[in-house]
C-alpha cells in the first residue's frame, strides 16, 4: 500500500511517496524514501515487490548516468521514461519480470517543459498531467480531477499535494507514516516536505523564500 | 625479424615481451599531455593536433575524457584504442557505484584501467592498447587530489607531476626542475602550459587544458584564457633572456 504521487505544475513536477517500508502487516522502517536521481532533472518514484524496486531503479539510474558520462550531454525525461519503459518490456517477457511501477518527473532543460510518465510493471508508458500507482489513485484522482489545473504554481500544487494526502490518511486503512514530498523543475531536484509539512519540520532551515510560501499557502 | 615479435604471449631469450614495447614506441609518437597536481587542484594538459583546413572542428574529439563525475583520463598514444579503454572504464565507474554505492576511488579505476592493459598482453589473438593514460581526480568524501600513469604493460604508478607521449622526456624534465610542493591554483595552471610549451611550438590553439578541484571537477579552460597564460610566460621568459645577456651599448 506504498502512495506514489506525481502532479505536473508551472515549470516542474510535484512528487510525493510514503514514508513506511513495510513487510507483510509489519512496518519496518519510518524514513523510506522510494525515489532515485536518475540524473540532475529526472527523477523516479517507485513501488512494487521489495527488492525489485530499488534494484530496478538503481539499475536505471546507472544506465541514465552512464550515458551522460559517455555522450557529455543527459537524457531528456522522455527519452528517460522510454528507455525504462523498455527494460520492462523486456523483463516483462523473460523468465522472472521485475514487479516495479514508476513514476517518471522530470524536466527537460532543453524545451523548458517538465513531464511527468506513469510506467507499470505490463511496460506501459503514459505522459500525464497527474498520476499515481496503487490505491492511492482511488482515492486521490477524483481530487485531481477537480482540482488539477493547466499552470498551477508550486504554491497552488503543494495545497493540492496536501488535500490528496489529507484524504489518504482518512480513507487508507493503514498508516503510511506520512510522505517525503519533492519537486523538479529547473534548478533540479529538491526535497520541498517542508511545505507540505510545516508543523513537522521545526528545524527545517526557515528562509525568507520558504516564509513567504507558507504564507501564501494558509492565504 | 627475430620470430619472437610474432605472436604477443612469447618471450623473446632475453626476457623481452616485443609487442608490449612497440606498444611504447606508439605512445611516443602520440601527442603530448601532461598531468601537475597542486595543493588542491589537479591539471591535466594536452597537445591538441590543429585541425586541417576542410575539417569540422566541432567533432574532433578532446584527448581529455571524464570517466565519472570526480575523475578525468588524458592520453597519448593511438585514439582509437583510447575510445575502448575509456568505455571500459566508464561502464566499470557506473557499475562500481551500483555494486558498492560509492563512486570509484581515483586508485582503483587506475588499477582497473592498468588491470585492463595487462589482459591485451598475455592472451592471444589481441594487440596491447597503444597507449599511456594519466588518471587524475579526488576520492570520494576527500578533497585531496591525485594523479596516476598507466603503460601498455599494465604498469600504474602515483605520480605529483608527469608527462606521457612525444617529447615527454623533455616535459619530465622540465617538471621535475620547476615543480613545488603545494602550488595554488593558478601556479600550478602555469606550471602545466609552461611545461608544454616546451613541446607544443604553436602555442595556446594547440593546447588543451582540464582543471579538477574537489568542489568542480570539470572546468575547461578556453583558448583565450590559455592564450593569457601563454603570454605571460613568453613575456618573463624574455624579460629572463634580456637579463642574462645585458645589451653591450
Amino acid at each position: 500500500m506504498d502512495i506514489v504521487l506525481g502532479l505536473r505544475i508551472k515549470g516542474g513536477v510535484l512528487v510525493a511517496t510514503s514514508k513506511a517500508a513495510t513487510r507483510g502487516i509489519s512496518v519496518i522502517k519510518v524514513g523510506d524514501d522510494k525515489t532515485r536521481e536518475l540524473n540532475p532533472n529526472t527523477l523516479m518514484a517507485y513501488t512494487g515487490e521489495a527488492g525489485d524496486t530499488v534494484q530496478f531503479a538503481e539499475y536505471i539510474m546507472a544506465n541514465t548516468r552512464l550515458y551522460g558520462i559517455r555522450h557529455d550531454i543527459e537524457l531528456s525525461p522522455s527519452a528517460v521514461a522510454s528507455f525504462t519503459r523498455n527494460q520492462l518490456a523486456k523483463a516483462l517477457r523473460s523468465r522472472k519480470p521485475y514487479q516495479v511501477n514508476v513514476l517518471i518527473a522530470g524536466f527537460d532543460p532543453k524545451t523548458e517543459k517538465p513531464t511527468l510518465n506513469l510506467i507499470d510493471y505490463l511496460a506501459s508508458n503514459v505522459e500525464l498531467p497527474y498520476a499515481a500507482h496503487g490505491y492511492a489513485a482511488y482515492y486521490t484522482m477524483s481530487l485531481l480531477d477537480r482540482h488539477w489545473k493547466e499552470g498551477m504554481t508550486q504554491e497552488e500544487g503543494v495545497v493540492l499535494m496536501r488535500m490528496c494526502i489529507k484524504e489518504l490518511q482518512t480513507r487508507l486503512p493503514v498508516d503510511f507514516k506520512g510522505v517525503y514530498v519533492k519537486v523538479v523543475d529547473k534548478d533540479g531536484i529538491r526535497d520541498v516536505s517542508a511545505l507540505v509539512y510545516p508543523d513537522e519540520y521545526p528545524e527545517a532551515e526557515v528562509t525568507e523564500e520558504l516564509e513567504v510560501q507558507q504564507g501564501e499557502i494558509a492565504a | 625479424m627475430s620470430g619472437y615479435d610474432r605472436a604477443l604471449s612469447v618471450f623473446s631469450p632475453d626476457g623481452h615481451v616485443f609487442q608490449v614495447e612497440y606498444a611504447l614506441e606508439a605512445v611516443k609518437r602520440g601527442t603530448a599531455a601532461v598531468g601537475v597536481k597542486g595543493k588542491d587542484v589537479v591539471i591535466l594538459g594536452c597537445e591538441k593536433r590543429s585541425a586541417l583546413k576542410l575539417q569540422d572542428p566541432r567533432i574532433t574529439p578532446s584527448k581529455i575524457c571524464k570517466l565519472d563525475t570526480h575523475v578525468s583520463l588524458a592520453f597519448a598514444g593511438l585514439n582509437a584504442d583510447a575510445r575502448i579503454l575509456v568505455d571500459k572504464a566508464r561502464v566499470e565507474a557506473q557499475s562500481h557505484r551500483l555494486t558498492v554505492e560509492d563512486p570509484v576511488s581515483v586508485e582503483y579505476i587506475s588499477r582497473y584501467i592498468a588491470g585492463v592493459q595487462q589482459r591485451y598482453t598475455q592472451s592471444g589473438g589481441v594487440r596491447p592498447f597503444g597507449i599511456s593514460t594519466l588518471i587524475v581526480g579526488f576520492d570520494p568524501n576527500d578533497k585531496v587530489p591525485k594523479l596516476y600513469q598507466t603503460e601498455p604493460s599494465g604498469i600504474y604508478n602515483a605520480w605529483k607531476a608527469n608527462a606521457i607521449g612525444k617529447s615527454s622526456k623533455t616535459v619530465r624534465d622540465f617538471l621535475e626542475k620547476n615543480y613545488e610542493e603545494d602550488m595554488d591554483k593558478a601556479a600550478t595552471i602555469r606550471l602545466a602550459i609552461k611545461s608544454l610549451l616546451e613541446v607544443v611550438q604553436t602555442g595556446a590553439k594547440n593546447i588543451e587544458i582540464a582543471i579538477l578541484s574537489a568542489d568542480n571537477p570539470t572546468e575547461v579552460l578556453s583558448t583565450e584564457t590559455i592564450a593569457e597564460y601563454v603570454a605571460e610566460i613568453e613575456e618573463e621568459k624574455e624579460a629572463e633572456a634580456k637579463k642574462q645577456k645585458p645589451s653591450r651599448d
